[in-house]
């Protein structure tokens, strides 16, 4: 033994401190330290997502809309390609040098080692003489992708398309959408986008550090299986909607059918259309560009998004609210001279017919404004006019806003117009305070002035009337999934405050409408329509043809609005149209009418205006504005201060200067209708 | 028979245990670190497991054949072993086969290789535990240690020239030999000091760590200032302290290679390449902290088994025990070496033989230098040298070399009664 006996302790010490720092770390890696687990996982585990089929859409029917068609994306991997016939590859994609070389680029950049999407949507038989020879592109691979097709290729503007997430709809959506994932933009597919997408499965697979699948991480225990989108049953009619839009072909309108018995929408006609095929696959980009650029507006959804003045097929609704208001009776007469006078006022009946002594059915038969001027003046007037005008027309305002219009009617869309019904307030802005009475406004009575109205709002309150004082919220879809589910806000029926004696004058002066009316030529043998024209004025181009029905009029199964921009008279053209939906709706198919009129004749003819900005329609305008220049009204000239007042108090308040503005926009010139 | 008896009697059983269990922790761990689903049969000669299963049973029977050898022969022949081994290092520089940047492996033909460093592990300990062991050989003594330090010295040279850093640095350890046997414990504080302001003079600004020294000197002579040799002494350390921490910096960038650098860099974090440099300790680092508290389980490591950890049977072997043992696995392992190296050194101090004790602390030093360096590295907390985990780790030539080495000090012990023996 030696004196350095102790020492030993001290190495021993050392060994200890030096084996305890090491466990000291390990304990912080492998226990306090989470990272590194999470850091292996990514290591090998990739999460690779499954992507469930979307949901079919099929018609009340159950023919399909649209279902899903299999196309693939070319895949690769850079890191792994070798050399290969370029020019040969190139053919097969059909793409040129320069298109390989910028994806491949492309590729490389976002990672050498992972795959990412080289070529999108080839089509099955593209992909077929590819994957032939797939073996002799190393590094490249096809994954399948389904794809929206639409057998029908119509109801365009109801279907929507899907697109790729964008930035916004990616925040918004908090981590689930990925860029590249397809997402309803518009449409029902926007709508019902959280139903239609169904669930996203995940396979969590092993990758060694080469890259090369190694399996199923733990057994498949954390993979979830994709579950396919639900179904969604619309409530359109493909034959009636197919026949709508032949009949609305090369004509700017829409055509909305509700079954009033259920809310369900028949028929969703927004023309010019466009082939939903265009917005799926590869030429998508390409054929958007051009549909955003065609100023027709193919993509514009008109039955919620267009808004015009009713013009005469507002008369029944304004009946409807006087007699429930109590200030006159199916009994009351006017005599109409021709004209009706009120203020310093004298509004012509249309054409300056003369109607003589009507009645409440009659004056809806034949659409005789003075007999509506005077019911709306005895309604705004009701509390004696004057100073207390705007209480008496709040009344008017809120009695018509039960059917629906100046608001959304929450159709299962988005994107929907709430149109416009005027308040008191707009007048007040307008004409100041007090400074308007019944007179001012009375273009009202005759659905004219500031009131706009969507052709779903049209259709709408013909669904009420046929129901006789309710209405079920209109809509597209009648049932989800397998198990049918029915949204509970669609059974429930809306009240819109009119007893139900009320109807029948109306609906009889309505039946007239089409019996010996203004829409004789338009009736359908066999079944009793009862509706209305409409023909309202727009500036500096052809009228608007509008005609709203309801058919049979004894358990009426089909109620419907028309409306063809800058065509003519109601009964030219919005009738006829609306005639045969209604036939082949109830009949099944069109018989021959004493009128002579056939749906081949309306299908045919081109009422497009001519294009806004072309070099015709600039010459028209000029020669329009020559004219209004030398017909510049007093009126005109106070509408003008009006909007300058509005602009000075808008300045002070921006959203009110919205409203105005937009309603001052809106505002079509006035002239007496029919 | 009487002295066959005895023999086995004094053979210290407890340590054979520790040995027989690290040698089965290592071969398990091979084969899950080469684990390939369509080949399980754990003796499949082809594979690394099945090799190691042979080159545990050769070893095994090395260590019986050296408890049956006599221990004089190993003392007298303790200069025999250290120049041949000599002459091999030499060789190995002329004629050597180049494996991964170094040239430490002679042919012998039919696939084997000799690793002579290996070797040189065990002769150097003999050499030098009979040079200390001799009479009038005091450590203390300048002619004594710097002997000593020759013997230390010269194969550390030759293993340096191949170039073999890791084994390079475990000839170093033998420093608690010569602590134990009477060296001035100011060497290891000297030696804990230089490596302390070698890594904050790379880490930190000079002039903050020469603020530091000097507060630090302050502070000490103000606690001793009655002390004037102390003071003194003190002084000189500070400069001398100050000179080092200036020079770091240029001798760093000129006195290491680039790589060398790199990996340093890695470590202290002034580097951040995890896809290059940086790669293998980050993925073992991955490995062995994904193990959480008790692993993965055998053969589920996916670091390991999706060869993300390079080296994995060999010098990153205990990726393998981290991952899929978990800190279960890692304190079972280190408990073990740690019980291993105490376990030595009470066998070392209960040798009436001098030769046999500071055999013993060599033992102790390499085998403690091996499991510090290597665990250390996978986790990074050292730089990345090539140096295997003993008993654990796959390969034949460190495997012998390490069952040589314990087994010399067994039958060393087993004989600690009869002193004339040794």
């Amino acid at each position: 033994m030696n004196s350095y006996f102790g020492r030993r302790y001290v190495i021993a010490g050392i060994f200890m401190v030096f084996v305890l720092v090491l466990l000291a770390r390990l304990f912080y890696i492998q226990v306090v330290d989470d990272r590194y687990f999470l850091y292996a996982q990514n290591n090998v585990v990739r999460r690779l997502i499954q992507y469930p089929a979307r949901g079919p859409i099929l018609d009340r029917n159950g023919k399909i809309m649209v279902s899903n068609e299999r196309v693939y994306d070319i895949t690769v991997v850079p890191k792994q390609v070798k050399p290969f016939d370029t020019v040969e590859f190139c053919k097969l994609l059909d793409i040129d040098k320069e298109g390989f070389d910028k994806r491949i680029i492309k590729a490389r950049k976002y990672s050498p080692y992972r795959s990412s999407v080289f070529e999108k949507q080839i089509s099955a038989q593209q992909y077929a003489s590819f994957q032939e020879r797939l073996s002799e592109f190393p590094g490249f691979d096809a994954v399948q992708r389904p794809v929206r097709t639409y057998p029908d290729s119509s109801a365009a503007q109801f279907l929507g398309y899907i697109g790729e997430a964008t930035e916004a709809i990616i925040k918004r959506s908090n981590g689930y959408y990925n860029p590249g994932d397809y997402v309803g933009i518009t449409g029902v597919e926007k709508s019902y986008e959280d139903v239609l997408r169904g669930q996203r499965g995940v396979r969590n697979m092993l990758y060694d550090s080469h890259n090369v699948p190694k399996g199923v991480y733990a057994g498949g225990a954390y993979d979830t299986a994709a579950v396919a989108g639900d179904r969604l049953v619309s409530s359109l009619d493909t034959k009636i909607q197919k026949l709508g839009e032949k009949l609305m072909q090369n004509k700017i309108g829409s055509i909305v059918a509700i079954e009033p018995s259920t809310g369900e929408i028949l028929c969703f006609v927004s023309t010019p259309t466009y082939d939903p095929n265009l917005l799926v696959g590869k030429e998508r980009g390409h054929n958007a560009g051009i549909l955003y650029k065609d100023p027709y507006k193919p993509l514009f959804v008109r039955p919620i998004q267009a808004y015009y003045p009713p013009g005469s097929s507002f008369k029944p609704l304004s009946a409807l609210v006087a007699m429930q208001e109590g200030v006159i009776t199916p009994q009351t007469v006017y005599h109409c001279p021709g004209y009706y006078t009120t203020g310093n006022r004298r509004v012509k009946c249309f054409h300056g017919e003369v109607h003589g002594d009507v009645n409440l059915a009659s004056a809806v038969a034949h659409s005789c404004n003075g007999y509506f001027d005077m019911v709306f003046e005895r309604l705004v007037n009701r509390m004696g006019g004057g100073r207390k005008t705007d209480t008496a027309f709040n009344n008017w305002r809120n009695n018509v806003a039960k059917f629906g219009l100046g608001n959304k009617l929450h159709i299962d869309l988005p994107a929907e117009n709430r149109g416009n019904l005027p308040k008191a307030s707009l007048y007040d802005k307008m004409y100041g305070k007090k400074g308007w009475r019944s007179s001012t406004v009375i273009s009202l009575a005759i659905g004219q002035g500031e009131l706009l109205a969507t052709p779903l709002q049209l259709a709408n309150i013909e669904a009420t009337i046929a129901n006789r004082g309710y209405f079920y919220k209109p809509h597209l879809i009648k049932s989800i999934g397998d198990k049918q589910v029915i949204r509970k806000e669609y059974t429930e029926r809306n009240y819109v405050g009119i007893d139900s004696q009320y109807f029948n004058p109306v609906i009889n002066g309505m039946q007239n409408v089409v019996e010996f009316g203004t829409a004789a030529s338009s009736k359908v043998p066999g079944i009793i329509m009862c509706g209305k024209t409409g023909t309202v004025e727009v500036k500096n181009h052809k009228d608007n043809s509008v005609f709203v029905a309801f058919a049979p009029r004894d358990n009426p199964k089909i109620a419907i609005a028309v409306v063809v921009e800058n065509s003519g008279q109601g009964a030219t053209w919005a009738a006829p149209i609306a005639s045969f939906i209604v036939e082949q709706y109830l009949k099944g198919s069109i018989s021959k009418r004493t009128s002579g009129i056939f749906p081949e004749y309306y299908m045919n003819q081109n009422l497009l205006p001519e294009i806004p900005g072309s070099p015709a329609e600039k010459a028209h305008r000029r020669a329009d504005s020559l004219r209004r220049v030398k017909q510049d009204s007093i009126k005109k000239a106070a509408a003008d201060t009006a909007k300058k007042e509005i602009e000075l108090k808008a300045a002070k308040n921006t959203p009110a200067k919205k409203t105005a503005e937009r309603s001052i926009a809106m505002l079509p010139k006035r002239r007496d209708d029919e | 028979m009487n002295s066959q008896r005895s023999f086995f009697f004094n053979v210290d059983w407890l340590t054979v245990l520790i040995y027989l269990a690290l040698c089965t922790i290592g071969w398990f761990n091979i084969h899950a670190a080469v684990y390939d689903e369509t080949n399980t049969n754990i003796f499949d000669l082809s594979t690394e497991y099945g090799k190691q299963f042979i080159y545990i049973i050769s070893a095994l029977v090395i260590g019986i054949v050296i408890l049956l050898l006599e221990s004089r022969f190993l003392t007298a022949l303790a200069p025999v072993f250290y120049g041949v081994t000599v002459l091999l290092l030499l060789l190995v520089l002329v004629v050597g086969r180049n494996v991964g940047g170094n040239q430490a492996w002679i042919d012998l033909g039919g696939g084997f290789r000799l690793q002579p460093s290996e070797f040189a592990k065990f002769a150097t300990c003999l050499l030098l535990a009979r040079y200390l062991s001799s009479t009038n050989v005091k450590i203390t003594e300048l002619k004594s240690f710097l002997i000593a330090g020759g013997i230390i010295f010269l194969p550390m040279l030759l293993i340096k020239m191949q170039p073999d850093d890791g084994s390079t640095l475990v000839f170093c350890s033998l420093i608690f030999v010569l602590y134990r046997e009477g060296l001035s414990g100011y060497f290891l504080v000297f030696i804990g000091l230089v490596a302390t302001l070698f890594v904050l003079a790379l880490l930190y600004n000079v002039w903050f760590i020469v603020a530091g020294l000097v507060v630090l000197a302050v502070l000490l002579l103000m606690m001793f200032r009655r002390n004037r040799r102390f003071s003194v002494a003190m002084l000189i350390g500070l400069v001398a302290c100050i000179g080092f921490v200036f020079i770091v910096k240029p001798l760093y960038y000129s006195g290491l290679k680039k790589h060398q650098r790199a990996r340093i860099d890695e470590v202290l974090g002034l580097n951040n390449d995890k896809r290059g440099v940086g790669y293998n300790q980050n993925q073992s680092k991955i490995a062995i902290g994904s193990g959480r508290i008790w692993g993965k389980g055998y053969l589920q490591g996916t670091q390991t088994k999706y060869s993300f950890v390079p080296a994995q049977s060999t010098d990153f072997i205990f990726c393998t025990v981290g991952e899929e043992w978990g800190f279960a696995g890692s304190v079972t392992v280190l408990g073990l070496y740690l019980f291993l190296l105490l376990r030595i050194i009470v066998i070392a101090e209960r040798q009436r033989s001098p030769f046999s004790r500071i055999y013993g602390y060599g033992v102790a030093s390499i085998i403690f230098c091996h499991v510090t360096i290597n665990i250390a590295m996978a986790i990074g907390y050292m730089p990345v040298i090539g140096i295997p985990l003993p008993f654990i780790s796959y390969g034949g030539s460190s495997l012998w070399s390490f069952t040589t080495l314990l087994f010399i000090l067994l039958k060393l012990d087993s004989n600690r009664m009869g002193i004339n023996y040794a």
